[in-house]
């Protein structure tokens, strides 16, 4: 057990129920899991955690299978093999309690861009059964918090990329879920709008204990600290703490580690299936 | 070591949270309409067109005989008003499923699947707002309509209202069903082409049944297999504060069929349709 898990499990009394249970598990648990298009596989026996209070990146070149995993633990597709758990939830099971516990960040924009900040809030508080009074008051406070606050009547349409990103963060941080996935959630944006919304996921690790699933192409938004999982062409070529990976490949840094890696695959003869 | 604050999970959701979620989808639905003023002109402008020019043009063409639910010889103006607040609810379930379409392929669909209510009931809340905005459609042209000399007992205006829920949520679900299998935006053209025309065109909003058979009894046969003929004559009853058994059973029934397979159109582990990357279909 981590020193997360062996916190939270200090937190949970020992009458506290059979639903707490499931905070002890990792926020996301990946098994075995395999995706075809067709003849095409996308993603090809994938398997990794990522725990609470966590910030795992999720690296790959594009079409390495990233969206389609993410797609998968979204359950917008159906899962063909293998099993993802979020908190211990079956999401092909108990879909309604895992994705309670999650928020997602999709690549392309999901905002509506003729409503307002605050009303594309509160239809994503709705769509969580969340009441009105409080989704204002949520809505409010995320607002707030992102620096948005005097923008709330205006529509999306009107905000920046980088503006756009932040309210879609603080939308899937509505219903305060446990476990946060971001697919490629800087692509399109300038070098402070990047840092900035990356700087604000980490605290969100860091002070809210939320575990981040981020994904991306961009080494540079990967820290020392930071698990490392490397997708490529549907496989999982490398999995843990970064220098870790970065050791194991023989590498000084995640660029080199990921390109030896990546190389390694395709030399050794195992291209997409 | 970082600080996490762990609260207790729940299993199932609260009655309370399944009306806040089709409150809000209802209220989405709406303000995009009010947003959407040309649609709400257009979608009026469509069937008074039919009610002020054509229907003029084929008054003293098209004799009426008194046919059911109507007591009175009748004008041909007052024949065709339950067919065109049918077309306005054919009309707006297809711009429904247009929106859909459009959603899915712009992304804001997975804001609504990924919600943890069930997937059934999201699209159930979607079909129901849908209706809601058909329903202020037709009251709308209804009270146009009053103007022009179409006007049913004022109890139909009541009764009519249940007749015009389950129709709606009839069209409604077949768009969906439609716009499930829809693979990009552009075939949807297709779709008035092959499923609004047709519709309209082979059912009794234009003209009775006993016309057509005296024409074509292979296109009277059509006709009545028509779930749109139901739906006019659901609501051409309903009007006039009578009830047509068989159109509610064949509207009822329908309703259920189009809604379970676009449910099971959506659903991805038993898709009808097969999806891809990027959440288009494969």
């Amino acid at each position: 057990m981590t020193a997360t898990d062996a916190h939270i499990a200090s937190q949970l009394s020992p009458d506290a129920g059979p639903g707490t249970a499931a905070a002890v598990q990792p926020a996301l648990s990946i098994g075995n899991v395999s995706h075809s298009y067709g003849p095409r596989r996308a993603l090809i026996d994938v398997s990794f955690t990522v725990q609470s209070a966590s910030f795992t990146a999720l690296l790959g070149l594009n079409g390495a299978g990233k969206s389609t995993l993410f797609s998968l633990v979204t359950r917008l597709f159906g899962i063909q093999n293998g099993q993802i758990k979020i908190f211990g939830h079956d999401v092909s099971r108990t879909p309604g309690e895992a994705l309670r516990l999650m928020g997602v960040v999709f690549q392309p924009r999901t905002l509506d861009l003729d409503l307002s900040l605050t009303q594309n809030l509160l239809y994503h508080a709705a769509l969580h059964g969340i009441s009105r009074r409080e989704a204002r008051l949520r809505s409010a406070e995320v607002l707030g918090r992102i620096g948005l606050a005097d923008r709330a009547a205006s529509k999306v349409r009107d905000l920046s990329g980088g503006q756009m990103r932040r309210l879609e963060i603080a939308r899937a941080l509505l219903h305060r879920p446990r476990l946060l996935l971001l697919d490629e959630a800087t692509v399109g944006l300038d070098v402070k709008a990047r840092a900035d919304i990356l700087d604000h996921v980490r605290q969100l690790v860091t002070e809210q204990g939320i575990g981040v699933l981020w994904a991306t192409h961009l080494f540079d938004e990967i820290m020392p600290n930071d698990d490392l999982v490397v997708l490529h062409q549907g496989r999982m070529l490398a999995h843990g703490p970064m220098s870790r990976v970065i050791a194991d490949a023989g590498a000084q840094d995640v660029n080199t580690a990921f390109m030896r890696l990546t190389g390694t695959a395709t030399l050794a003869g195992r291209p997409p299936s | 070591m970082t600080s996490t604050t762990v609260t207790p999970e729940r299993s199932g959701f609260s009655l309370s949270e399944y009306i806040v979620c089709l409150n809000g989808i209802v209220w989405r639905e709406a303000l995009r309409f009010l947003h959407q003023r040309e649609r709400f002109v257009s979608a009026l402008v469509r069937p008074l067109v039919w009610l002020f020019i054509f229907a003029a043009g084929f008054r003293q063409v098209l004799g009426i005989s008194i046919i059911p639910p109507y007591e009175t010889y009748i004008l041909y103006e007052v024949y065709i008003a339950p067919g065109l607040m049918a077309m306005i609810q054919l009309f707006n379930g297809m711009q429904s499923s247009l929106s859909m379409v459009y959603d899915r392929e712009m992304g804001n669909m997975r804001t609504l699947l990924v919600s943890p209510l069930p997937r059934g009931y999201l699209l159930f809340c979607k079909l129901l707002a849908g209706t809601a905005v058909s329903l202020l459609q037709v009251y709308a042209f209804l009270v146009i309509a009053w103007f022009w000399d179409i006007a049913p007992p004022t109890i139909g205006y009541l009764t009519v209202l249940p007749a015009l829920v389950l129709s709606g949520l009839m069209l409604g679900a077949l768009g969906m069903l439609i716009s499930a299998s829809i693979k990009q935006l552009e075939n949807f053209a297709g779709v008035m082409n092959f499923v609004i025309f047709p519709m309209f065109f082979a059912s009794s909003a234009l003209y009775p049944l006993w016309r057509v058979q005296e024409g074509s009894p292979m296109l009277y046969y059509i006709c009545q297999c028509n779930p749109f003929t139901h739906a006019v004559e659901l609501i051409r009853f309903a009007l006039y504060g009578r009830m047509n058994w068989v159109s509610l059973a064949v509207v009822g029934g329908c309703t259920v069929v189009f809604m379970i397979g676009a449910i099971l159109a959506y659903d991805p582990s038993r898709g009808l349709v097969r999806r891809g990357p990027g959440g288009g279909e494969a």
